[in-house]
């Protein structure tokens, strides 16, 4: 208990509002403005969590999406959100916050002792340790002491975040010194500029650091840089999150709402500015990880912002002259402040500091929080210890672009190299840590025009801090997940030197954090033990997100039945309104039972009475691609596995479309309507992809302006009628008479003629072997055929059937479905289907692939149907094996239904050699047993194909 | 997400588009003359350069096909034309 609040000063917070707040079930008070991080920190509470591994305390460490330890969930009007950043987020009134991987909570954590067997828990000590008895064991143990927040399964945010696309002169990426001027300078030439930050207001780290600006304070700078902007029709984005860099300069930004639905913003600028600032880096001794350990920039955040003070005795270890305003602050707010610089030529001592030159601590003392510290061997009494190692600019950006790195001396960091990415870069992640030199490269960045801002001169100066491998103590390298600096000797030692290895192997920078504290002393580290310098060790490789993005954002308002939208047949209402059930089939919500009762008993009823006297289903998923000119049959052709040109206006004829790589791509009939008019009826599937494969070939095998490709499959609705009965349905419909006389549309051809006025399609195909007829209006007609053919169906007692009852009729008559009875690995001749193959001589998509030594097998798969005993439809997927030998799979079952016509089970499975085991037995192995089937033919019912004509 | 160039809609979302093929790539003809080499050369062997890379993509929404000269590093995308057989 250590953190006060200071009584004045503090630019963000609301006195007057006090917010009340529980922090592990304890309540607590802070003030409107406040994050959870300052509320605690101002409240004293110092062990904010437990860490990943050894369930050591952890405390506050820095102020940003840098921050390790300060993750909770969160709970609000009784819903729970998971590992949110204390720092990034306001603090709200009655905000529960519940600290993550702790039990009971995060000051009485009871696997706390865990730490103690810390030497038996080395890096990559799960790979080494728990492949013992396999991972699968253990694997649940592990999950459940280690892991962070815990999922609330009854709060699932709303799909209510709005995704813009959005483009500008100038997109400036971070609202500090270096980002206003650039926004400003643009602006002031008249460019659109987008400036966004995440913090919630511009000013980067004059917000607490303050500074004079051209002769005035900084606000008075970035009301005019607002004004500016805003003139020149730009915006401000600010408490918004530039999370990734992408393709084509294409920028994605999380907008956080306080009240509102956030928003996904996608950028592109024709300039961007990288103006994204620096981190603090900590610094490594002896228990670093312990709380009441923080970064000193973060403390003069929270002192300057909330008024929130770390500790009242100070000790602030530092290399760099950044800390020196730091210390004067605290030590103006009341605090007792030590400062102890490891350089001997320091800058002044700040007023009323103790400052110890050439003076390096090596070691923190405490339990659950710092109780003094070793400076050189002195031991010194404090509560508090701030630290700063530098700063490592935040090049990630820049990196996912595509830009590259250069070592940089003088700032002791790695900055983007000139020209490497298309950004500009300016300000602290360029290395220049001056106002005056930030403001000066924001400027330049953006193409300001006269003098650039003014700011006093001056760099500060860094002496290069680095983990010693040598000093006694665990020092923790990533806080988050655990990593110290022994494991990164280990992984030197077994051979991981590289760090795409080091990090993979240790767990290094793997955390929520993203090691952006540690990533730059693991790698520093990885240097010096290797002997090799930082550059030539390099980084791991910067992929978006930047910081953790809810998936909500990403997903914007697509989920549930706008998530991948089905397409609706025109006769959906009619279905539904005689009880039919839908489910999606190929991309199309069809019926796939009508009726209340158990799917299978009713598919098995209506199969029966489509074989009995008549059944209806909506067809219009079928593909429907006119094919149209004097080059269309040609085309086709060349297309076809079956020639079509030898196709007579009129008729209809089934076949394949293949791949070049000779596998079946589809299978359907296609009609040639006239000489120069074809409709390629494409299986509701397949359709688009056809479409494709016949383009294709028009553009860059034919000569395109001689055939035209239209897919007209949306314009049009298809009704099949089938069944003995399906003639009686058309002349109770009073259909044209033409229709139903066998001499002029026999099975196999089409024709079109007009019904009440508008064009109507006939064609006798069948896909389940009885007499059937399908019959196509334009879709706006669709209620009128549907009327017609329902008050027929009442005459001849027919019944509207799904498509659970069409597959078992199809399925009794051997006809497959392409990619269900088929596979990667199926070509015509393996269904049956050889004379193209052995007859035809011209060119047509495909055909030399049907000859190669892999098609000549006799061994391929082949098409086959299945018989068994007994009532029980074997399992789809089914392996057939051999029923002597060694077990091997044969093959395996496609389509299996029960018949209801022939009462008893039928299947169609794809078996090496499968046609000549035909009236042989095979094993088929399902759940460790084997059953027998003896191999048929594919067609089960009806093999002599009488029905199509009865 | 990138942004290509239909040489008949103007620039959209690559989403908007497929890879059809790498250009230049001459189908045997009649095929039944390739040895079998030569045809699985011919189906399956890409050079998938690094850098320069001429290609055949698809505009799905409006089904033609073009010929998009573009840098597989970079991902600048220097040139869109119709099919060479196209009497554009």
């Amino acid at each position: 208990m250590s953190g006060w609040r200071h009584g004045s000063v503090g630019s963000q917070i609301d006195r007057a509002t006090p917010l009340p707040f529980t922090f592990d079930g304890r309540p607590g008070s802070g003030f409107a403005g406040d994050t959870p991080a300052s509320a605690l920190l101002a409240s004293g509470i110092r062990v904010l969590g437990r860490s990943f591994k050894y369930h050591r305390p952890r405390g506050l460490w820095g102020m940003g999406n840098e921050e390790p330890n300060a993750i909770f969930d969160v709970t609000e009007d009784g819903r729970t959100t998971p590992n949110v950043r204390a720092t990034t987020v306001m603090l709200r009134r009655n905000m529960a916050l519940r600290s993550v991987n702790t039990a009971p909570d995060a000051a009485r954590d009871r696997t706390g002792m865990l730490d103690l067997f810390n030497r038996f828990l080395p890096g990559g000590f799960y790979y080494k340790t728990f492949m013992a008895f396999g991972w699968m064991r253990w694997e649940p143990m592990i999950r459940r002491m280690a892991g962070l927040g815990r999922l609330d399964p009854g709060h699932c945010p709303p799909a209510d975040i709005p995704q813009f696309n959005a483009r500008c002169d100038l997109l400036v990426i971070g609202a500090g010194a270096a980002g206003l001027a650039a926004a400003r300078a643009a602006a002031r030439n008249g460019r659109e500029v987008w400036l966004v930050d995440d913090a919630p207001e511009p000013g980067g780290s004059l917000r607490w650091r303050g500074g004079d600006i051209d002769g005035g304070d900084w606000l008075e700078f970035t009301r005019d840089a607002i004004g500016a902007i805003t003139a020149a029709g730009g915006r401000i984005l600010s408490g918004t999150t530039i999370w990734g860099a992408f393709d084509h300069g294409l920028f994605a930004a999380w907008e956080r709402r306080d009240g509102s639905p956030d928003r996904l913003w996608r950028i592109r600028a024709a300039e961007t500015v990288l103006a994204t600032g620096a981190v603090e880096r900590p610094l490594w001794f002896a228990n670093n990880d312990l709380p009441g350990i923080l970064s000193a920039e973060a403390a003069l955040h929270y002192l300057s912002l909330y008024g929130a003070v770390a500790g009242r005795r100070i000790l602030l270890a530092t290399g760099n002259d950044a800390s020196y305003p730091v210390a004067a602050a605290l030590a103006q707010a009341g605090c007792d402040v030590t400062l102890a610089d490891v350089r001997a030529d320091t800058p002044a001592t700040p007023d009323g500091v103790g400052h110890l030159r050439a003076a390096r601590l090596t070691h923190a003392h405490g339990r659950n929080s710092v109780a003094g510290a070793v400076v050189d061997g002195r031991i010194i009494e404090t509560d508090t210890i701030l630290v700063s190692g530098g700063y490592t600019p935040s090049v990630h950006l820049h990196c996912q672009a595509g830009g590259k790195l250069d070592w940089d001396t003088g700032s002791d960091s790695l900055i983007p190299r000139p020209g490497s990415s298309a950004l500009r870069v300016a300000g602290a992640v360029n290395g220049s840590f001056s106002l005056a030199r930030a403001l000066a490269e924001g400027h330049a960045a953006g193409r300001g025009t006269g003098p650039a801002p003014r700011a006093a001169a001056g760099d500060w100066q860094f002496f290069p801090m680095r983990p010693d491998p040598d000093l006694r103590g665990r020092q923790w390298i990533d806080p988050q997940n655990d990593v110290t600096l022994k494991d990164i000797k280990l992984a030197a030692q077994e051979g991981y030197r590289s760090v795409e290895h080091l990090k993979r192997y240790t767990t290094l920078g793997m955390a929520t954090d993203q090691g952006r504290s540690a990533n730059f002393a693991g790698l520093a580290t990885m240097a010096a033990l290797t002997g090799r310098t930082i550059p030539e060790t390099g980084t791991t490789t910067y992929r978006p997100p930047f910081s953790p993005v809810p998936l909500g954002v990403i997903g914007g308002l697509r989920r549930g039945a706008v998530f991948n939208a089905p397409k609706r047949l025109p006769l959906e209402i009619a279905h539904k309104a005689r009880g039919a059930m839908f489910r999606e089939y190929g991309g199309w919500l069809r019926p796939s039972v009508y009726g209340t009762d158990d799917e299978a008993v009713l598919a098995q009823q209506e199969a029966l009475a489509a074989r009995k006297s008549v059944g209806l289903y909506d067809a219009s998923p079928l593909g429907k691609i006119e094919v149209i000119g004097p080059g269309a049959a040609e085309l086709l052709d060349y297309c076809g596995y079956l020639r079509l040109s030898t196709l007579k206006p009129g008729r209809a004829r089934y076949g394949f479309v293949l791949g070049e790589t000779g596998i079946v791509h589809d299978d359907g009939v296609v009609f040639r309507l006239s000489e120069n008019r074809f409709v390629v009826s494409a299986s509701s599937s397949h359709a688009a992809s056809v479409r494709m494969i016949l383009e294709e070939a028009r553009q860059d095998v034919f000569d395109p302006a001689k055939s035209f490709i239209h897919d007209v499959t949306a314009g049009f609705a298809t009704l099949t009628v089938t069944g003995p009965k399906s003639r009686d349905l058309l002349i109770a419909a009073n259909l044209p008479e033409a229709l139903y006389d066998d001499a002029k549309l026999p099975h196999m051809s089409v024709t079109e003629t007009f019904w009440n006025g508008h064009s109507l399609r006939v064609a006798r195909v069948s896909f389940t072997g009885d007499r059937s007829y399908e019959v196509t209006v334009p879709a706006r007609h669709a209620p009128a055929l549907y009327s017609a053919l329902e008050a027929a169906r009442q005459e001849v007692s027919g019944r509207w059937i799904g498509m659970e009852a069409v597959m078992i009729l199809r399925a009794e008559k051997g006809f497959i479905l392409v990619g269900k009875d088929t596979d990667g690995l199926t070509m015509p001749h393996d269904l049956g289907w050889q004379a193209s193959r052995e007859k035809r001589k011209d060119e047509y998509l495909g055909r030399r692939s049907l000859f190669t030594a892999e098609a000549r097998r006799t061994d391929r798969r082949q098409l086959v149907g299945l018989e068994i005993d007994g009532v029980t439809p074997l399992p789809t997927g089914a392996h057939l094996v051999p029923l002597e030998g060694q077990r091997r799979s044969l093959g395996f079952v496609t389509s299996s239904y029960f018949s209801p016509i022939l009462g008893r089970p039928i299947a169609l499975a794809l078996v090496e050699g499968g046609r000549n085991r035909i009236g042989t037995e095979l094993g088929v192995f399902h759940l460790g047993k084997i059953g027998r089937v003896r191999i048929c033919d594919s067609c089960a019912f009806d093999p002599t194909w009488e029905r199509l004509h009865a | 997400m990138q942004i290509f160039t239909c040489p008949f809609c103007g620039p959209r979302d690559e989403t908007e588009f497929h890879f059809a093929a790498e250009a230049g790539k001459k189908r045997p003809m009649p095929a039944e003359t390739a040895t079998d080499d030569e045809w699985a050369e011919y189906l399956y062997m890409n050079s998938a350069s690094r850098g320069k890379a001429q290609e055949v993509w698809l505009h799905v929404t409006c089904g033609e096909f073009f010929l998009m000269t573009r840098d597989t590093v970079t991902r600048d995308v220097t040139a869109v034309t119709p099919l060479p057989g196209r009497n554009a």
